[in-house]
């Protein structure tokens, strides 16, 4: 069975600010990789990246096998990739993102929110999505908060919305950047909660975090990264439990509270 | 008294053509401004620039000044006969555009990135993203500018009567020079004037109490 995502020599630019500086990661079905790093070393552009909300500067990925755009000059490797409209449409509706400060539709309900991609993007009926939308609100925990605006939710229950509006769609991978750093700390427990329980299903995730804790027991592989490069990969009891490289063993030196979900 | 009612009819014909110009550019001057200002706000130079020149010429000439070109000059470079009417009619919204412009580009650009990456990330098309994500959110936000717009476009209409436009002000002069009864004439007129706009601005508070209660 092929991988969920293949990255290969992913370079990303804004201008002359080399971010990504050729990253290679391959994550397997089924796989939940947490990917840390200081700020400014590039882990929201990573995942950006996968979704293609970044378009890459150079370098190659692939979603179940298969090459996002297409090579200009047919070249076999390495050569210019053109991307279209209708393709990373359909790239960013297969990839679910979460983000860090949830950035739900202010004016749409909880639920008109999770159906809105359903409706405007995979054509389902009304009826159709409302019903999707209602059994993904209660595997969040949010049955109902359904016709609550997000202004009248808590931070905690807003991103669980943003988290039942990804999986709408019925994605193939989830990207989750930061997802609990703007939370009250109480509030922190139910989102990884929820994300643990993804996981237990077996959804394939990408996951930016500083909740170090929730990384060494969940995650199959941890990614350090620095400066635009992957520095340091392994499994957390060995990335985070015997970190080898100067800069993995300062970053966690920083944030010596591991906390438990 | 009596002889006021006398005028009636005659302020009706000159408050018709105060309304009638005003609803006009308000009905020509919102899509324009719509127009340029997403032609302000694209990332193409051959949108945003000749949009952006547009809005500067077109906000920072005062209208008294574009009524009397478009009546004075106009007529001599034009290869159609220009009345006080069409004259009036093109300086109101042209103004009245650019200024819309403005408020239409900046309320799409109140909308946070966020809003953009969240409806991208769905995989929604960029139109989707401006019909059901963004321009919501953005025109509730400029409702309260667009309705003070439109309460300046009615008081500027009165500027029409300088080149003998025939609304509520030109005929008031006429009313005024043929009985010789300017205070009642023009305290007339104004009282109309006050009584068409007044409850306008009323609306405006109400809609932005209305707004301020919604965040
Ligand atoms: N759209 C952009 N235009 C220009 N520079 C950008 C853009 N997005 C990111 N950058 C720059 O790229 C660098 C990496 O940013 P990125 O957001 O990927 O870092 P990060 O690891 O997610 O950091 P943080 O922990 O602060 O979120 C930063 O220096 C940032 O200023
Ligand atoms: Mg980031």
């Amino acid at each position: 069975m092929e991988d969920a995502i293949n990255i290969v020599k992913l370079h990303k630019s804004f201008g002359p600010l080399e971010v990504l500086k050729g990253i290679n990661l391959n994550v397997q079905r089924g796989e939940t990789v947490v990917i840390l790093g200081a700020s400014g070393s590039g882990k929201s552009t990573l995942l950006r990246c996968i979704n293609f909300l970044e378009i890459p500067t150079a370098g190659r990925i692939y979603l179940k096998g298969k090459l996002i755009g297409t090579p200009v000059n047919n070249e076999p490797d390495g050569g210019l990739l053109q991307y279209r409209d209708k393709e990373l449409q359909a790239v960013r509706t297969s990839v679910g993102m979460v983000f860090q400060h949830f950035n739900l539709f202010p004016h749409m309900t909880a639920l008109q929110n999770v159906m809105e991609g359903q409706v405007t993007v995979l054509k389902r009926s009304k009826a159709e999505a409302a019903e999707r939308g209602r059994n993904l609100l209660a595997k969040v925990g949010l049955a109902e908060k359904a016709d609550e605006y997000p202004a009248r939710l808590s931070g905690g229950q807003q991103q669980r919305v943003a988290i039942a509006r990804a999986l709408a769609m019925d994605p193939d991978v989830m990207l989750f950047d930061e997802v609990t750093s703007a939370l009250d700390p109480e509030l922190v427990g139910e989102v990884l909660r929820v994300m643990r329980a993804l996981r237990d299903d077996g959804m394939t995730m990408v996951i930016v975090t500083h909740e170090l804790g929730f990384a060494y027991h969940v995650a199959d592989r941890v990614i350090f990264l620095n400066q635009g490069e992957i520095y340091e990969a392994g499994p957390p009891s060995e990335v985070l439990g015997r970190p080898q490289r100067e800069k993995t063993i300062q970053f966690l030196n920083g944030h010596n509270q591991f906390r438990l979900p | 008294m009596n002889d006021l009612l006398r005028y009636v009819p005659v302020f009706a014909e000159g408050l018709w053509g105060t309304v009638r110009i005003a609803v006009v550019c308000l009905c020509a001057s919102l899509p324009l401004g719509l127009i340029i200002g997403m032609g302000r706000y694209s990332r193409s130079w051959y949108w945003a620039i000749p949009t952006r020149v547009y809005v500067e010429v077109f906000r920072n000439t005062p209208v008294l000044v574009l009524i009397m070109w478009f009546f004075f000059a106009f007529p001599t470079i034009a290869p159609f006969d220009v009345d006080a009417y069409t004259a009036a009619t093109l300086a109101l919204t042209l103004n009245s555009s650019a200024f819309f412009a403005e408020v239409f580009r900046a309320g799409i650009q109140s909308i946070g990135r966020g809003q953009w990456d969240a409806a991208r990330a769905l995989g929604m098309s960029y139109r989707w993203q401006m019909q059901r994500v963004i321009l919501p959110q953005a025109i509730k936000r400029m409702i309260p500018a667009i309705t003070n717009r439109w309460i300046e476009l009615f008081k500027l209409t009165s500027l029409a009567s300088v080149i003998a436009y025939q609304d509520l002000i030109h005929t008031a002069k006429l009313i005024s020079s043929a009985y010789f009864n300017p205070v009642q004439t023009f305290t007339i007129a104004a009282l109309i004037y006050f009584a068409m706009i007044y409850p306008m601005v009323r609306m405006l508070y109400f809609i932005e109490a209305k707004l301020k209660r919604g965040d």
